[in-house]
């Protein structure tokens, strides 16, 4: 009988090593994804009770604060003085219905709840733990975005291309963060509801999280893959007058817009926007390597860094087949299977799609002379007395081109901004340079998005501001352009910032 | 007399680390103080400890020394969480407390030769079934939670079915000790594995039968596949035939597969169990609130009064293991598991030793009741199998559970006590008993 008695042990310490070994799962291994899973509130409550810092603007204006309650089973009562004018950035924190944005990515750091020696020596000193974090955006900017765009389906993004600081992330439509804390569950649900429902995904930051077609705008990576890449300078090659690019292996013909006839250097091109010769550049001289190299320098199929939640991948095609016809003295690229798309891809058009924060950072790399910066939303972290506890400077993404190529690219955009298309930006008395875009996504109705990129500074001096400006496509306003409709709102915003400075 | 004072240095051990806990969730709560109550609640422990411990020196002084100080550590660290999570319920489970350690001297007391018992078998397995099915009876029973197991007496609502197990045991043990030499002769092999005549199957069949009633009627899968096991375990032992262990394991297979086919509520338990996040919010929030809260614990856990255990239902009672998980962590839930492991451990070393055959399938079978229980309810929290309500012994808030768990331990306190008695030569023993056992 012991004998089977011996037995029934090594069964249940059979049982219960499993049981230990599941738990290893539970508790050890499993447990980031557990914390993860969507269905999991417990992070977000654990934070939702401990005293939380503020969000303040990089010229101290409060965008988030906590005010004490006594009619609520918590303490405090998060609060939103902006509105919607931050919501895409600063996010909410709601009890019911999770977190986003800098609430949410840094919310170990404005609750003090970052593990450092700090924090601990703090706790022992009696001394509040939780933190202010300081946004890189500038509430003058950030307003002048907002009223620039108006009504507007569309993006801002004004970044500092020295060092990747965003001056002003603003998309419309945005959402008011107000309801969605309410410390009453059924209003925070039922906004949270409205606004997934609502049209046009008010919730959603669509200067990072969504992509468009970028048009013409997009010229500029090709112009600084033909600098770096192609045997290409500003006064030569001089491409022939035309007013339609066979493309190659094709019956179609690649038109301008307007179906106008251009052609000269390189800045001839970007000044007129030239469709055919950039065409002609990107399939005969470049090819589609180049053009791939180039394009993801900047960050096209890559994820962006960002200190919030990582940015949508901005796509340039990367398959343009076999290659049928060897290169020749004409054609020093060859032609592809699929050299017709390359010729399209190099406008912009065909399956290339950005975000507004990745154009931007087209135009930074082009003002910081070559460099593409890290983009990010928070500058610092201070704790209650106001001491810098933590700062942020990420080195930058990569780099573009050579410095080199950056001047000569930055001398043909600010041709284009003083006389060309984008000329409704000029400023006096600020060296601007920029690139429109007008992307048409479609015809009946006519729609286009309008575009531009661009960046400023004072004479002679670096760049101090690069920004893109995006109006989505709208069938009420078919006859909408980069030229007369993007350029007067990133005029807006850079004549905001040299007055104020 | 060297167990006893073991047992004394062990239960004031228990008691500091009992206090310790305590003392700790009041730290740990939003008051941020010591627990108002913390000298009191310190005297009674101890109190209470000691006063069992002198009735185990009077009625018991040879008894194991392990089981019961690891018993008190368990009830005192299931009190600390259950106190930490609702005061007005570890008010409750002091009384419970004090009913059990009742209970358990009343045993020690009033039974002080287990052998006689066995001659009663038929009558408890009568009492058995009755105390099984009493919830059945319209205007006794009560329905809580979807399952009918609970009596409605005066305020008290008992669970006749937590009673039933042990005087099942009884039964079994009785049963089985009188039967085992039919039940183990062999009289054909099927495969090489020798195979008892079919019409001793009788017992097995009984528990297949009782197991299934119990989850049909009163849709209660964790108590019956708790008897199914304590009915499989005590007849290998019995007959040292694992035959019937297979034999049950196909009736065991096909009662299940049956249920799953027949029952919704079944399917449902087995769907959440294959992916409670499927419907976390509905069905499966039990179980991925529980999973959430222990992956929240990590290796050391929140600190006790500092996580949110409160989060998963029945925290208090089924799903007290994962509030250890939370604010213990796995040092914490391993710990648990270890004073399991222990107590099963020392159960089973006084049913090795026992006097009796008798006492000995008894003690086997009351240590892997508890042994199974404590693993069928953490299995199903961790989702090891699929979670079916059952306590965790000694540990979970419930009166009835832990009445019946102290008369357990009384029983195993009193089968080592006789065993060392006999060794030692200090208990004569009618011939008749000697003969009946």
């Amino acid at each position: 009988m012991n004998k089977q008695i011996n037995h029934v042990v090594w069964v249940i310490a059979a049982c219960f090593v499993l049981l230990f070994v599941q738990l290893n799962r539970v508790q050890v291994f499993d447990a980031q994804s557990l914390q993860d899973n969507p269905n999991n509130t417990r992070s977000i409550q654990r934070v939702f009770n401990q005293p939380r810092g503020q969000i303040v603007t990089r010229d101290n204006t409060i965008v988030a604060t906590s005010v004490p309650v006594t009619d609520s089973s918590f303490s405090e009562q998060r609060e939103y003085p902006h509105g919607n004018l931050y919501a895409h950035t600063v996010g909410y924190i709601s009890f019911t219905v999770g977190a986003d944005g800098v609430e949410r990515f840094f919310s170990d750091e404005l609750v003090g709840d970052t593990g450092e020696l700090a924090a601990i020596r703090d706790g022992i000193q009696g001394k509040e733990s939780k933190r202010d974090v300081v946004l890189t955006l500038d509430h003058s900017l950030q307003t002048a975005a907002q009223e620039a765009l108006g009504d507007r389906n569309g993006s801002v993004v004004a970044i500092d291309p020295r060092n990747g600081e965003l001056l002003a992330l603003w998309s419309f439509p945005s959402y008011d963060p107000e309801p969605l804390v309410s410390h009453d569950g059924a209003v925070s649900s039922r906004a949270f509801r409205d606004l997934a429902e609502a049209d046009a995904n008010p919730l959603l930051p669509k200067t990072f999280q969504e992509i468009y077609f970028p048009g013409s705008t997009f010229k500029v990576v090709t112009s600084s893959a033909a600098l770096e890449e192609g045997d290409v300078t500003l006064s030569d090659p001089v491409f022939e007058q035309s007013d339609g690019y066979q493309l190659p292996l094709s019956s179609s013909t690649l038109r301008n817009f307007g179906g106008s006839t251009c052609g000269g250097t390189l800045t001839d091109l970007l000044v007129v926007s030239c469709n055919t010769a950039f065409a002609e550049l990107a399939v005969e001289q470049l090819g589609p390597e180049k053009m791939i190299t180039e394009a993801e320098r900047y960050g096209f199929n890559r994820e962006i860094p960002f200190d919030l939640k990582t940015p949508a991948v901005s796509i340039f095609p990367d398959d343009y087949g076999t290659l049928v016809t060897n290169p020749t003295d004409e054609i020093p690229a060859g032609i592809f299977e699929n050299s017709a798309k390359l010729a399209q891809t190099a406008i912009g058009q065909n399956d290339v799609s950005a975000t507004p924060l990745q154009m931007a950072l087209v135009a930074a790399a082009v003002a910081s002379g070559g460099e593409v910066p890290t983009p990010h939303v928070v500058k610092e972290i201070r704790d209650v007395t106001g001491e810098v506890v933590e700062e942020y400077n990420p080195d930058p993404f990569d780099r573009a081109m050579s410095e080199e190529s950056a001047e000569q690219l930055s001398e043909a955009l600010v041709a284009t901004a003083t006389s060309g298309s984008a000329k409704n930006i000029a400023i006096d008395g600020l060296e601007i340079g920029a690139k429109t875009g007008t992307a048409q996504i479609g015809t009946e109705p006519k729609r286009s998005h309008a575009w531009i990129v661009a960046y400023a500074g004072r004479p002679g001096e670096e760049a101090e501001i690069a920004l893109s400006v995006l109006i989505e496509a709208d069938a009420s306003r078919p006859e909408q352009t980069g030229g007369g409709d993007a350029a007067p709102v990133a005029r807006a915003v850079i004549q905001e910032y040299f007055d104020q400075a | 007399m060297q167990a006893r004072n073991s047992e004394l240095g062990l239960l004031v051990l228990a008691t500091i680390i009992t206090g310790v806990a305590y003392a700790l969730t009041g730290l740990g709560s939003s008051s941020a103080n010591l627990p108002a109550n913390i000298v009191p609640f310190l005297g009674i422990v101890l109190g209470l400890l000691l006063v069992t411990h002198l009735v185990i020196r009077w009625l018991a002084p040879d008894a194991d020394g392990f089981v019961f100080p690891l018993a008190a550590l368990l009830n005192g660290m299931g009190y600390m969480m259950i106190a930490r999570l609702d005061p007005d319920l570890a008010s409750k489970q002091t009384a419970w407390t004090f009913i059990g350690l009742g209970a358990f001297s009343a045993t020690l007391l009033l039974f002080r030769d287990l052998r006689t018992l066995a001659r009663y078998r038929y009558s408890f397995a009568l009492l058995g079934v009755v105390l099984l099915m009493l919830p059945l009876v319209p205007g006794l029973g009560k329905n809580v939670n979807g399952a009918r197991i609970w009596l409605q007496v005066g305020p008290f609502t008992i669970q006749p079915g937590e009673f039933a197990k042990v005087i099942l045991a009884l039964f079994l043990a009785g049963y089985l000790i009188d039967k085992r030499e039919l039940l183990s002769l062999s009289t054909r092999k099927v495969a090489g594995i020798a195979v008892p005549n079919l019409k001793h199957f009788g017992p097995m069949l009984l528990a297949w039968g009782v197991a299934l009633v119990v989850m049909v009627l009163q849709r209660d899968l964790g108590s019956s596949l708790l008897f199914f096991t304590l009915f499989m375990v005590m007849i290998y032992i019995a007959t040292e035939r694992f035959a019937y262990v297979l034999v049950g394991l196909v009736l065991f297979s096909s009662g299940a597969y049956g249920s799953w086919t027949f029952f919704s509520h079944v399917q449902r338990r087995v769907a959440i169990w294959i992916d409670p996040y499927a419907d976390a919010k509905g069905a499966g929030f039990q179980i991925a609130e529980a999973s959430f809260s222990m992956a929240d614990g990590g290796l050391t856990g929140t600190g006790l009064g500092l996580g949110t255990p409160n989060k998963i239902p029945f925290a208090d009672t089924d799903m007290i293991f994962a509030a250890f998980g939370e604010e213990m962590g796995l040092f914490g839930a391993t710990a648990i598991l270890i004073l399991f492991l222990m107590f099963v451990g020392g159960g089973f070393r006084i049913a090795s030793s026992a006097r009796s055959p008798f006492e000995s399938l008894l003690a086997a079978g009351l240590t892997a009741l508890l042994g199974f229980q404590a693993f069928i309810i953490i299995g199903g929290i961790l989702r090891v199998l699929p979670l079916t309500g059952v306590t965790l012994p000694f540990v979970s808030y419930g009166g009835s559970s832990l009445v019946a768990n102290y008369v357990i331990l009384a029983i195993l306190i009193r089968v080592s006590a006789s065993s060392k008695e006999d060794e030692l030569g200090l208990s004569e023993i009618p011939e008749a008993e000697r003969a009946a056992a």
